[in-house]
C-alpha cells in the first residue's frame, strides 16, 4: 500500500472499480458541485476534480478537492503542467497533502488556445510525464525535483491518463509504459466509444504484461444528445466518434436514454475486458446521472472494504 | 533566419505622426529574404507614409534607404551621419536592429516598423515557419533534428501526447504534430526505443527563463589591455 486511499484500496483488493469527476464552478460558490459529490458519493470510490479543464479558469482543483475531503468524499486531484511551473507544482502537492488529500492525476492539460484566457503564457516546464517521476521521487526518495531533501515525507497515490484513440496508435502502450515507470499506479483513460480500438490496445497492454503493472480504468462519458456526440467529434482534441455511434443517435427516439445504454453497454464489455480494473465516469454537465449509469450496469451496491 | 512581418500602417504612421524628418531604414539581410524590411519593402512603407500623411496634412518628408544589417555596430557607423539627420527612424529590422542602433548611438530616436516572429525559414513563397526558441540547450540529437521545444505547443520532451492525431496537433489540422514526425523519423531510422527513455525536466536557465543573455567568449575576446 502506497497511500492508503480508498482509491488505492479498492484496487488492490481487485474490485472493478468506478470512479467520477467533477468540474469546479467559474466561481467561488461550489454548492452545486458539492450537491453532485454527494450524489454520487455512494456510487463511486473517488472524484476527479479537473483542474482548469479546456483552459477554463475555474475554482481550484485542490480547494474543491478539500472541501471533498471534509465531506467525506474522496478527490482525485487533477494537476496540469499548463499552468503552474515546478515550484508551484511541488507546493501545491504539499498543500494537497497538508489539506488530506491522497490521491493526483498528473496530465499536461489542454492548450490555453482552447480557453477562456487565450492571451495568456503558457507554462508547460514538465510535461506529464515529468511530472509523474518528480512527484513519485519526491514521495519515495524525499526529494525535491531540484534534488533537494523534502522535510518529512509525503504518501499519495500517483495516476496518469492515457489516449488509446490518439496517434501513433503503436506509441500509445509504449506511452503507458513509460507512465508506469515514471510512477503512476492507476490510469484512467480517454472516453471509450471506439470499443474495437480499445481491444486492440488492451491486448497490446497485454501482451507486454503491462496490465499487471497498473490500474487501467476505461473513461466512460454518457453522450446528452446528438448535438454533444458530433462536438465531441469534431472539436474535442483526442476523442474518437465512430459513424455507427453518431447513426445510433440520429435514429433513437429518446436520445438521452440511447446515451445512457451507450454508457452502460462500454461498461458491460469493459468489465468482460481482461487487464481493466474499472471504469472513470465522465459525465460531463450531467453528474446526476452517475448513480443510474453504476447501477444500471450492475456495479451497486458498491463492495465495501474490510 | 529571423522571420518578421510589417506592422500595420496605421501603427507606423501613429508612431511617427510627431515626426518632421522621417527615415524608413531598411534592413537587408534576414528581414529582405522574408520580404518583410527589405530595401523593397522599406520604400513601400515609405511611400504609403507619405500618401498617409498627405491625407492626414502632417508636413514634413519622409526619406528611405538601407543598411546591410542594422544589427552591427560597424554597418551602422557607416551611415551614422545621415541618420543623424532625422527626427525619427523606422526601423524595418527584426527588434534586435533596432536596439543596436538605440544602444550604439543613444541620440536617435529609432521606433519598429516589423513585428518579429520567430528563428525559422522559408518552406514555400510566402510561408515562413519557426523552427528554434534559442533555448541554450539543444536537443535536436535526442530527437531525430525535429525541435519539439519550438515546434510543439507544449514543449514537451516525452511525447507524443495524447492531442495528437493523424499527425496533426491539438491546436489544430493546419499543425503538424512535431512528436508525431520525430517518432516517424525515428521509425525510419530503427531507432524507436529511443522513446522509452525519460527524458528528465528541461533546465530552461539556459534559456530566456534564466534572465537575459549573454554569451561570451574569452577566447576570441581582443585584449585591449
Amino acid at each position: 500500500m502506497i497511500a492508503g486511499s480508498k482509491l488505492e484500496k479498492m484496487l488492490e483488493a481487485g474490485h472493478f472499480v468506478v470512479t467520477g469527476e467533477l468540474g469546479p464552478p467559474k466561481g467561488a460558490d461550489i454548492t452545486e458541485m458539492k450537491h453532485h459529490a454527494e450524489g454520487m458519493k455512494n456510487h463511486v470510490e473517488a472524484c476527479n476534480i479537473t483542474d482548469n479543464q479546456t483552459a477554463i479558469v475555474r475554482t481550484s482543483s485542490i480547494a474543491c478537492g478539500a472541501a471533498l475531503v471534509q465531506m467525506g468524499v474522496e478527490p482525485i486531484i487533477q494537476i496540469v503542467t499548463r499552468d503552474r511551473n515546478r515550484i508551484c507544482i511541488q507546493s501545491d502537492v504539499l498543500g494537497a497533502q497538508a489539506l488530506g488529500i491522497k490521491n493526483i492525476l498528473c496530465i499536461a492539460g489542454d492548450h490555453m488556445k482552447f480557453g477562456n484566457e487565450p492571451g495568456s503564457k503558457g507554462v508547460y516546464d514538465i510535461d506529464s510525464i515529468q511530472l509523474l517521476k518528480g512527484l513519485k521521487d519526491l514521495r519515495d526518495e524525499k526529494k525535491f525535483m531540484g534534488g533537494e531533501e523534502l522535510d518529512g515525507e509525503v504518501s499519495y497515490f500517483l495516476g496518469a491518463v492515457e489516449n488509446p484513440f490518439a496517434d501513433p496508435f503503436e506509441f500509445r502502450v509504449d506511452r503507458l509504459e513509460k507512465k508506469i515507470r515514471a510512477g503512476a499506479s492507476f490510469i484512467q483513460t480517454q472516453c471509450i466509444f471506439d470499443l474495437d480500438r480499445f481491444e486492440k490496445w488492451m491486448e497490446m497492454v497485454r501482451d507486454r504484461g503491462l496490465h499487471k503493472k497498473i490500474k487501467i480504468l476505461g473513461g466512460i462519458t454518457p453522450i446528452k444528445s446528438l448535438g454533444a456526440a458530433r462536438y465531441m467529434k469534431n472539436n474535442v482534441s483526442g476523442i474518437t466518434i465512430p459513424d455507427e455511434l453518431i447513426d445510433r443517435l440520429k435514429n433513437a427516439e429518446d436520445k438521452k436514454e440511447e446515451g445512457l445504454k451507450i454508457a452502460i453497454e462500454t461498461i458491460e464489455r469493459l468489465k468482460e475486458i481482461e487487464g481493466v480494473a474499472g471504469v472513470h465516469v465522465m459525465a460531463i454537465a450531467w453528474e446526476e446521472k452517475v448513480p443510474e449509469i453504476v447501477e444500471r450496469a450492475g456495479l451497486y451496491p458498491r463492495p465495501k472494504l474490510d | 533566419m529571423i522571420i518578421a512581418e510589417r506592422k500595420p500602417l496605421e501603427e507606423i504612421a501613429a508612431m511617427v505622426a510627431p515626426f518632421k524628418r522621417v527615415l524608413v531604414l531598411g534592413c537587408n539581410t534576414c528581414v529582405a529574404v522574408c520580404m518583410a524590411g527589405g530595401q523593397k519593402e522599406a520604400e513601400e512603407t515609405a511611400a504609403l507614409l507619405r500618401i498617409h500623411r498627405k491625407k492626414e496634412n502632417i508636413d514634413g518628408v519622409v526619406e528611405v534607404f538601407s543598411i546591410e544589417r542594422q544589427c552591427e555596430f560597424e554597418m551602422v557607423d557607416e551611415v551614422l551621419e545621415k541618420l543623424k539627420g532625422y527626427d525619427v527612424i523606422v526601423s524595418m529590422a527584426c527588434g534586435v536592429g533596432v536596439q543596436t542602433m538605440v544602444e550604439h548611438v543613444p541620440s536617435l530616436r529609432v521606433v519598429p516598423g516589423l513585428n518579429t516572429t520567430s528563428m525559422g525559414y522559408p518552406v514555400e513563397q510566402g510561408v515562413w515557419v519557426e523552427r528554434c526558441l534559442g533555448c541554450g540547450d539543444c536537443v535536436l540529437h535526442l530527437t531525430m533534428g525535429i525541435c519539439p521545444i519550438s515546434r510543439c505547443a507544449k514543449s514537451i520532451l516525452n511525447g507524443p501526447c495524447g492531442g495528437s492525431a493523424e499527425g496533426k496537433c491539438e491546436l489544430g489540422k493546419d499543425v503538424d504534430c512535431a512528436w508525431h514526425l520525430i517518432h516517424e523519423r525515428l521509425k525510419a531510422f530503427d531507432r524507436l526505443s529511443d522513446l522509452d527513455e525519460i527524458q528528465p525536466p528541461k533546465d530552461w536557465s539556459t534559456s530566456h527563463h534564466g534572465g537575459n543573455r549573454t554569451t561570451v567568449r574569452e577566447d576570441v575576446k581582443i585584449d585591449r589591455g
